[in-house]
Parts: C-alpha cells; sequence; structure tokens
C-alpha cells in the first residue's frame, strides 16, 4: 500500500488552490491548443515552459501546468477532426475516419461528447496504470529492441488491411504512396540523402504533420469548394444532443480496448499516439465492425482511437519518469523543463523527488476529470461551429492550417509542400483512394525501415535476430493471425 | 612614449565605450535549429532567458524552432535572408560544425556566418551496462581488438554524426580499423540508451550529462569520459586520455549570427554573452543540465570554429566518411 500514501501524498500537493488551478489552465490551453490545426502538444509545451518560468512556479507546479497542457491538447485535437475532417495534432489523424461522417450526419454532438467520454476514460485508466505498474512496464519497455519494433511495425500494417473498404487495391495503392514518401529524408543507415532534390528542408525526412494536415485539411476545403461552386452543399443537420447511454454502452468495450492498446503502446518509447489510435482502430474494425459502418460514422470507430491516444500520452509518462527517456516528442520536451527548473529526470527521480512525480501523477488524475467537466458543456458550443456559412468556413478551415503550420516550422517550403499534398489528397478522394493508408504507410514505413536496419546492423545482416526473442515470435504469430482473419471467418461463416 | 601609450589607452577606451554605446539590443531572437527538447533548444531558450533575467535585453527573447537538415535549414535561411540583423542569435554545437566540415549544409561554409559564443560544453563518454563484462576502458578495447563484430555500439546521431565520431576517434586512438566496429544509429540518445538497458546494443557513446544519472542509478558504468580533464560531477571516471586512448569530444554550447552583422554590435554581444557566462544564474542552470564551464567568445570563439572545422573535416576524410 506504499503505492496508494505516496499518491495519497501526491493529492495533497496537487490539490493545492494554485495546482488546480494550474492544472486547470493547462488543460484549457491545451484543449485550444490541440483544437487548431498543426499546433499540437509539443508545440503547446514549449510555448507554455516561459511562461511556467516567468510566473516563477515551484517545479511540480510547472510540471502540472505543462502536462495540463499536454493531455489538454490529446483531447483537443479531435474536436476539428470530428467536425471539419483536419486533424488537430498527430494523434487525432483516426478520429477523422468515423467522427467527421458522424458529424456530417448530424451526430456531431453525440461524436464530440462520446470522444470527451473515451478520452476521459483512457486517459484515467492509463494513469491508473501508470501509479500501479510504472516500473514494471519499464522493464517491459526495454525488451523491445529494432526486432521487436519491426515486428511491431509488420503487424501494425497486417492491421491496415482492414481499412481496404471496397477497393483493396486503391487502398494498398494508397499505402505505397505513403511509404514512398517515408523514404524521402537522409538514409538511416548511412546518411546519404534519398529523393531530397538537394532541399535541405527535405533532409529530415516528410513531416507526418504536414502531410496529414495537407491529405486531409487542405483536400477537404477544395471538395468543398468545388461543391460549392457546383451548387451540391447539403446542409448539415446539428443535434448538440450529448450521446445517449446505450451509444455509450455499446462502445464501452472498444474504449477499454482502446485504452489498453493505447497504453502499452504509448509506454514503448519508439511508438507513440498516432500508431496507438491507428492500431486501436483497425482492432475494432476487425472485431466488432460486422455491418461494415466503419468509415460511416460508427460511434465505436471514434471512441476506439479517442481512448487510445489519451491512453499513449499516459503510458509515455512511463518511460520519461522510469528511465529518464522521453517516450515521445512531448515528454522530450517536459524532459528539458524539468532540467531548467533544477530536477534532473533519470531512474532516481521516484527517490529524489517524490514530490515532483506524485504531485504530478495526481494532477493527471484531476486534469483527466476536469478536461471531462470542460469539455461536456462546450460541446454544443463547438458542434455549432458547424452551422457557420460555408463562404467563411472554407477560409476559416485553410487559413488556420496554413497559420498552424508555418508558426510550428517557420517554413514556406512547408506551406507549398502541404498545399501539394492537398491536390493530391483532392484527387485522391476523386478517384475512390482512402486517404488513412498513407498516413499510415508514412508512420509506420520510417519506423519500420529504422527499426529493421537496426536490428540487421546488431546482427550483422542474420536475418534471424528479426525472429529470435519471445515477444517478437508473439508479434509475428499476431501478425499471420491478422492477414488469415479474414480468411479464417470466412471459412466459418460457410461452415454455418 | 608613456604618453602615447596613454593616449592609445584612451583612445581605446572611448572606442570601447562608443562602441558599446552605439548597439542596443532591441526584440531579440533566438533560432533553435530544431524541434523543442533538444539541445539547441535549450541553449536558446536557457540562454534567452537569462539574456532577459539579467536585464541585458529589454523585451524576453523569442525563440524560434526551425528544424530541418541536421540545422541546415536555419543556416541557409540565416546566411540569404537575415544578413546583418543585429538581434538574432542562432544556437550551435558541434553537430553544426561537424555537418559543415562534410559538406551537408550544401553550399554553405562556415564562413558564411559569425561566431559568437560559446557558454558551456557537455563531453562525449563511453558507456556499458553495470552487468557488462568490461570493467575498465582497456577491458572493452582489448575485447574489441579480438573481434568487433560481437559489440554493437549504439549512438544517438546518424552514421557519420557526433555519437558515431566518438567511436571512430576512440577506435583510431586504440588502433583499431574504425570500419570494422559496428554502429548502430538511433534517433536521439535516450533511444540510444533504452536499448543498451534492454542489452541490444553493448556501448552507448553518449553524452556525460544524459548518463551520469543511469550510473548514479546503477543501471550503467561508464569506463571513460572524453575529456581534458576529469569531470566534478563524476571525479572517479578516468579520462581517456589518462588511459592512454587520445579521444576528446567536447559538445560545445553556443551561439552564431547572420553575416554582415556589425562590429559594434557583435562585440556587444559578445560582451552579453560574457556576463551570462559569468553569472551565478547560468552557473547553476548549466550544473542542472550537466555542462561544465567552458566559454570562448569572439574573435577566439571564430578561430576555435574555424579549427575545428578544419580538423573534422581531416578526421572525416580519414575515416572514409567523405571524399
Amino acid at each position: 500500500m506504499d503505492v496508494l500514501t505516496q499518491l495519497a501524498h501526491g493529492f495533497s500537493i496537487a490539490l493545492t488552490p494554485l495546482n488546480l488551478g494550474l492544472a486547470f489552465a493547462g488543460a484549457f490551453l491545451g484543449t485550444l491548443i490541440g483544437a487548431l490545426p498543426g499546433i499540437g502538444p509539443v508545440n503547446g509545451v514549449a510555448i507554455l515552459i516561459p511562461i511556467a518560468y516567468a510566473l516563477k512556479l515551484p517545479p511540480e507546479s510547472a510540471l502540472i501546468l505543462l502536462a495540463g497542457v499536454y493531455y489538454g491538447a490529446e483531447y483537443g485535437g479531435r474536436i476539428s477532426s470530428i467536425l471539419l475532417n483536419v486533424p488537430g495534432d498527430a494523434g487525432a489523424v483516426i478520429t477523422t475516419l468515423d467522427g467527421y461522417p458522424m458529424a456530417q450526419k448530424g451526430k456531431a454532438g453525440e461524436a464530440l461528447a462520446l470522444s470527451a467520454l473515451s478520452s476521459f476514460i483512457g486517459g484515467t485508466l492509463s494513469v491508473i496504470g501508470l501509479t500501479l505498474f510504472a516500473p514494471l512496464l519499464a522493464q517491459w519497455a526495454i525488451r523491445f529492441g529494432p526486432a521487436e519494433y519491426f515486428a511491431l511495425m509488420v503487424f501494425a500494417f497486417t492491421t491496415l488491411s482492414s481499412l481496404a473498404g471496397k477497393s483493396p487495391v486503391k487502398a494498398l495503392a494508397s499505402s505505397v504512396f505513403g511509404l514512398m514518401l517515408a523514404t524521402v529524408g537522409l538514409d538511416p543507415g548511412s546518411g546519404v540523402p534519398r529523393f531530397t532534390f538537394g532541399q535541405l528542408k527535405l533532409y529530415d525526412g516528410v513531416d507526418f504533420l504536414i502531410v496529414a494536415i495537407g491529405l486531409f485539411a487542405i483536400s477537404e476545403v477544395l471538395v468543398l469548394m468545388e461543391q460549392t461552386f457546383l451548387g451540391r452543399a447539403a446542409a448539415i443537420r446539428v443535434e448538440t444532443t450529448l450521446v445517449s447511454l446505450k451509444t455509450f454502452l455499446a462502445s464501452l468495450w472498444s474504449i477499454l480496448r482502446g485504452a489498453a492498446i493505447g497504453f502499452f503502446i504509448g509506454v514503448l518509447p519508439g511508438a507513440g499516439a498516432s500508431i496507438a489510435s491507428a492500431i486501436a482502430y483497425t482492432t475494432e474494425k476487425r472485431l466488432v465492425d460486422r455491418e461494415g459502418t466503419f468509415g460511416q460514422g460508427d460511434p465505436r470507430g471514434v471512441a476506439a482511437p479517442e481512448a487510445a491516444n489519451n491512453a499513449a500520452s499516459g503510458g509515455a509518462m512511463v518511460p520519461m519518469l522510469t528511465l529518464g527517456v522521453p517516450g515521445s516528442g512531448t515528454t522530450a520536451v517536459l524532459l528539458g523543463a524539468l532540467m531548467m527548473f533544477n530536477v534532473t529526470p533519470g531512474p532516481l527521480i521516484f527517490q529524489n523527488r517524490p514530490e515532483v512525480v506524485w504531485g504530478l501523477i495526481a494532477s493527471m488524475y484531476i486534469g483527466n476529470l476536469m478536461l471531462l467537466v470542460l469539455n461536456l458543456p462546450l460541446v454544443g458550443v463547438f458542434a455549432r461551429i458547424l452551422t457557420i456559412p460555408r463562404w467563411f468556413l472554407v477560409p476559416a478551415i485553410a487559413a488556420l492550417s496554413f497559420v498552424g503550420v508555418y508558426a510550428v516550422n517557420n517554413s514556406a517550403f512547408d506551406l507549398l509542400f502541404m498545399t501539394g499534398i492537398g491536390v493530391w489528397g483532392y484527387l485522391m478522394r476523386k478517384f475512390g483512394f482512402p486517404l488513412a493508408p498513407m498516413i499510415l504507410g508514412l508512420v509506420l514505413g520510417r519506423l519500420m525501415e529504422v527499426n529493421l536496419r537496426r536490428a540487421l546492423a546488431i546482427s550483422g545482416g542474420d536475418w534471424t535476430i528479426l525472429f529470435s526473442s519471445p515477444i517478437a515470435k508473439v508479434l509475428w504469430v499476431l501478425a499471420a493471425l491478422s492477414l488469415l482473419f479474414p480468411w479464417l471467418v470466412g471459412r466459418l461463416a460457410k461452415r454455418r | 612614449m608613456r604618453k602615447l601609450g596613454f593616449l592609445a589607452v584612451l583612445a581605446l577606451g572611448f572606442g570601447l565605450f562608443s562602441g558599446a554605446g552605439a548597439f542596443s539590443p532591441g526584440n531579440v531572437e533566438c533560432i533553435a535549429p530544431a524541434n523543442p527538447g533538444g539541445g539547441w533548444d535549450f541553449t536558446c531558450r536557457s540562454v534567452g532567458k537569462l539574456l532577459y533575467d539579467l536585464k541585458l535585453v529589454p523585451r524576453p527573447v523569442k525563440v524560434t524552432n526551425m528544424p530541418g537538415g541536421g540545422g541546415g535549414v536555419a543556416f541557409a535561411h540565416v546566411v540569404a535572408k537575415r544578413k546583418g540583423d543585429a538581434n538574432l542569435l542562432v544556437a550551435a554545437s558541434p553537430a553544426t560544425t561537424l555537418r559543415l566540415a562534410q559538406g551537408k549544409y550544401g553550399n554553405f561554409a562556415e564562413n558564411d556566418v559569425r561566431w559568437l559564443a560559446a557558454l558551456g560544453a557537455d563531453f562525449g563518454v563511453i558507456a556499458v551496462r553495470t552487468d557488462a563484462p568490461w570493467k575498465t576502458l582497456d577491458d572493452l578495447i582489448a575485447d574489441l581488438k579480438k573481434d568487433p563484430s560481437k559489440i554493437p555500439f549504439g549512438g544517438g546521431s546518424a552514421v557519420g554524426g557526433q555519437d558515431h565520431m566518438k567511436v571512430l576517434l576512440l577506435a583510431k586512438a586504440a588502433g583499431i580499423d574504425p570500419m570494422k566496429i559496428k554502429y548502430v544509429p538511433f534517433s536521439g540518445g535516450g533511444e540510444a540508451l533504452t536499448s543498451l538497458l534492454g542489452g541490444f546494443v553493448k556501448v552507448f557513446p553518449g553524452d556525460a550529462s544524459e548518463t551520469i544519472e543511469q550510473m548514479k542509478a546503477g543501471k550503467v558504468r561508464i569506463l571513460a569520459v572524453l575529456s581534458e580533464k576529469r569531470l566534478a560531477a563524476i571525479p572517479d571516471v578516468p579520462t581517456a586520455r589518462e588511459l592512454g586512448y587520445d579521444a576528446v569530444w567536447a559538445v560545445w554550447r553556443g551561439f552564431y549570427m547572420a553575416p554582415g552583422v556589425s562590429d559594434d554590435a557583435y562585440n556587444w554581444w559578445v560582451a552579453a554573452m560574457k556576463k551570462v557566462a559569468d553569472s551565478p544564474e547560468w552557473a547553476k542552470i548549466r550544473e542542472g543540465r550537466g555542462l561544465a564551464p567552458f566559454f570562448k567568445g569572439g574573435v577566439e570563439f571564430e578561430a576555435f570554429v574555424k579549427q575545428q572545422v578544419k580538423d573534422f573535416r581531416e578526421l572525416s576524410r580519414s575515416l572514409g566518411l567523405i571524399k
């Protein structure tokens, strides 16, 4: 019960008026930052570090504020995904797949409320996991070497096939576009530039977020423009009713599975919210999508990825707090912030600075609750965004996307690139290619390549390293099952 | 003669005085040529904060993250578009000079910018897991000489980058063919360290700042530090040099400025950086980050950087990394 006394101590720190206020401020700002396309949790936290300084906050309070921004942003990212088909940050890309169709069907309020609940459950479960099992999980995380990451990526790829929809060939082509984009940049094994055309900007590869915003937001703007010109724009019904108990209960298992998947993937330093939400979504589609309603606005398709991306942000705290290594881009910034507040992160932080760690963990419980309380009443307000006339909404989406992307990287090249991707995305839509496989091909492709190269560099080119550990073997079996799953289901159905 | 000397001193004094008076900083911007969370970002944010806290600049320093090309995008931006901008600082480190030396910034070269100052330095270390068979650097070198293919090194930079260079330097100093050593690139020291703890790579050629806490927790053993003198934070760890391997890797943290910045402004900034470096506030931040004192400014720093680029170029060439 040592953990509980520690946690109680943490709550005594987190429940001071100052820290409560900061958790609230962080959660609120984070929601706004997450909702703006392009500006995600990494930038949100980085923007607030100097403010936390200027306020001369003690380290635990500063961390509570910054962590509030972090999970607030994971919350906020879904708002523009659902309403506008514009992912607010990397973890919210998958939410567009069913969230946007729901909003188009007039269920914006339901989608927002359900996603808020899913985020709350996912976030809270992951904090519980963090509280109880952090040291154990850290031991599990370090067992993931390059070969295991490679097998995980292969598994993730096999689940992608469930996104194929009507035309597997088109889905396959779309993921190949993503894989092609993933090869741009410095070759991880030798440092040789590939497909960079001498552009220094492309040396680090193609920025995932720019592709996501171009592909979804800019193409959306083009589609809206086309509909407006052709006079085909259908008025969207906006209902601001919250989610019914029935829908919520129907999604509950999806939420719980999404939370578990998100948490475990979040714990791995080499993966993150975007992969977590993708795997959660594709797993759900496999398991429960009997009527083929995923992608048409199925509430479970919103619940699972939202639970997963919030659970992943809690999971990413595990390696940060136990090993002193960042589990995601945002935790890397948080680690930097800690050092500036003279707290040395590392494996000893639990012993040396318990007030910081437990105060933070307690504040995550409180912050998640605050976000729920903050978000549910705002559902109606957010949903009304859809009643804004198109002549205003379309340029506003475009402007927000451009400002967001420029604010992050300060590069005009990125804007041009994003526009090009947007036109490409528009063409893909016109010809019936699904967009999500391309985005996932980009994310998974890069991780798959670097980890394969690392594994082979360690073994000196010996392929057996890829199948040598028990974890890797399990992942390969899962991948094989996932590939055979549709066939197996078909056989079983026939037998009946 | 004495009179002349006096006049000279007077003139110098006036010169300095008017020099200091001719430039006053406005809205200062600091470009961190990478995403938030890394060393360059830290350099900008911590020094930027102190510049304002010490009232050297009138308004808080704005930090701009400009990732891309390992700093190349920011370098190109500053050379091409910010000529003469005296309110612009850009964070730099040996990652900058190494890439310049290897021609990774396209046609841009070290003479294209004005090198301002370095304010602190981290040092390379050679670390292994606590349960590794190697108790000393000599043990590791002996095994490497027997069969380098059994001992993969994992660092946080690409092939040819800083962590890889440490390995190559050490191998060269020990008389091992550097190209025989297995180096596995990770995307950051944290990932490489995790891989070391998981036992996938055997040696971590990281930096002292990111490794010391792991050593204190009993997770890793630092076999040697790649510095000229032992570090105050880990006085028991020998330097590679005292063990007979002449490999030093100092990760200085500093700034360059745009080309065409006036001498007045440049000199003002050198003096301001000196004030920051000498302040107790900086000492505290520096130590929190695990950096050793290391100040070089102005002409001295320019010369240092240019020599370093030259050295890195020769080294990269001799190691076969560039032609």
